[in-house]
């Protein structure tokens, strides 16, 4: 009972609201190219239900691309940097070089670079740059908040290094290299759009390309549209990753455990 | 028969200001015979931890030497805390040094189960470490370091974080598998080196106390206890606290 209500208490908030607009659109009689009342961007989003699928799967193919790649990349340089104090100093600061600065401002840069026939690499490194870092940092932190204890036990035993890294080092930073994934997720799908943004017409057919078409063509309802479709994959990925969070820890860390 | 010998180990740790670091040890020098039972016992910052860290290997000395007249044997190391991996099951922590020697999957699993029932935690085999008590990690942590069947087991003040009842039932489950291993014909005897800081443990458990002093540290006393079993609270234990205590240094301050 108590379940069905937490479930239902924020779509009745969505309802009143949806509702509320509606009337409110009617009502003051407010033009469409200002604000279209939910059933004109429901409209919308059926009558250009097939190109507004295919500039989604544009859009999520980069995210999810990005996405992995920036895992992959930050995982196997945190790594690097928690075996070799060496290594960290050499690299880190650039690390933070490149988080610092605004991706938006060198993504021009990368597409002049990689090139507008290519322009899907082009789009998933710009949204890889900015989804790196979080997994990087936390990652590093995780690798390096093994038990001490714990590794000399393993060196005890002979354990060597790749061992200690396999056994004890990567299941530590397991927890933190999820939180790390679900932070980069999100900025995964911001990166995308921003390059979406700046690739501009003629190659871009994702969904932040459609809401600057629709913009200019004042077609608001479907920005809109292209709006929610954005929205509901940022929850659609962290529901995802929540979930997979919850699988890989809930026997064992604290975070996970229901109370 | 001498199993470890250390003859003037010295260890100084670099600390954060440019003194030249602190003396943890300085000059230490003790044998330990095959099947004794020696307790390291001295207040907080007198070395003994280091000393045991150096009789495992896991820090090499400054200077001086750990010798091993007939060769090093299996050690087991059981810690402060109980030291166990938090996504692993009490079965896969007691298998882990198994693991790391190659051993078989299903006999790794088999002797962890034997050496959970060891220290009587069958039908834990499953639980994780957050399911279990401080005294069952413990526990855990003591069939982990028993599972390789070493002859020589290091432990670090194993006991002091847990409730008193608690810790009363480990020391006896301790003291019975050193008497078994001493008891029992054809198995290998079993050499225990315990770190602590209470008199009245070392009193109960060893066959010979090392009483240890700070600043920096060394051996204060050598003291050969008889032979047991004792009776905690009886005039021969109460003797026995008294000439341990007599021999610590007076309150380090």
């Amino acid at each position: 009972m108590r379940r069905l209500f937490d479930i239902a208490l924020p779509l009745i908030v969505l309802a009143a609201i949806l509702g509320f607009w509606e009337w409110k659109v009617a009502h003051d009689a407010i033009p469409p190219y200002v604000l279209p009342a939910p059933s004109a961007i429901a409209g919308a989003l059926i009558d250009n239900f097939s190109s507004l699928m295919a500039s989604l799967a544009t859009t999520l193919t980069v995210t999810l691309l990005a996405f992995i790649a920036a895992t992959a990349a930050a995982l196997a340089l945190a790594i690097l940097f928690s075996e070799s104090r060496t290594v960290e100093r050499a690299f880190h600061p650039y690390a933070v070089v490149l988080q610092v600065t605004p991706v938006v401002a060198i993504a021009p840069l990368i597409l002049l670079w990689i090139g507008y026939d290519r322009v899907t690499l082009a789009e998933t490194l710009i949204a890889a740059l900015v989804a790196f870092f979080p997994v990087l940092s936390n990652t590093t932190l995780g690798l390096r908040s093994a038990d001490f204890n714990l590794v000399d036990l393993m060196r005890l035993y002979g354990a060597s290094r790749l061992r200690i890294l396999w056994r004890v080092r990567l299941p530590t930073a397991l927890p933190y290299l999820l939180s790390g994934m679900k932070t980069a997720g999100g900025l995964s799908l911001i990166g995308t759009v921003v390059a979406e943004f700046v690739a501009g017409s003629g190659a871009a057919t994702g969904l932040a390309w459609r809401i600057v078409e629709a913009g200019n063509r004042l077609e608001i309802a479907t920005m809109f549209a292209a709006l929610t479709l954005l929205a509901l994959t940022g929850v659609a990925i962290f529901a995802v990753l929540s979930l997979l969070e919850y699988l890989l820890l809930r026997r064992w860390h604290e975070s996970a455990i229901r109370t | 028969m001498t199993l470890l010998s250390l003859t003037a180990v010295a260890k100084r740790f670099a600390t954060v200001r440019k003194d030249g670091g602190t003396l943890a040890l300085a000059d230490l020098s003790f044998d330990v015979a095959e099947g004794e039972f020696v307790s390291l016992l001295g207040p907080s910052g007198c070395g003994k931890s280091t000393a045991l860290r150096l009789i495992a290997g896991l820090l090499p000395p400054d200077s001086g030497t750990v010798d091993w007249p007939e060769r090093k044997p299996a050690i087991g190391f059981v810690f402060q805390d109980a030291t166990l991996m938090p996504w692993a099951d009490a079965l896969a922590n007691v298998r882990l040094p198994l693991d790391l020697q190659h051993v078989p999957r299903a006999e790794g699993k088999a002797r962890a189960a034997a050496a959970l029932a060891r220290v009587g935690l069958s039908g834990f085999e499953h639980a994780y470490p957050r399911e279990l008590s401080g005294g069952m990690k413990m526990r855990v942590s003591i069939a982990r370091a028993l599972v390789t069947e070493p002859s020589l087991l290091l432990l670090d003040e194993p006991f002091a974080a847990l409730d008193e009842p608690t810790r009363a039932a480990l020391n006896d489950d301790l003291l019975r598998l050193w008497r078994e291993a001493r008891d029992t014909p054809g198995q290998k005897d079993l050499t225990v080196i315990f770190v602590t800081h209470s008199v009245g443990e070392s009193a109960y458990l060893s066959s010979r106390v090392l009483v240890m002093a700070p600043r920096p540290g060394h051996i204060a006393a050598d003291l050969a206890l008889p032979p047991g079993p004792r009776q905690r609270l009886s005039p021969a234990f109460l003797d026995i606290e008294r000439r341990i205590a007599a021999a610590l240094p007076a309150s380090a301050t």
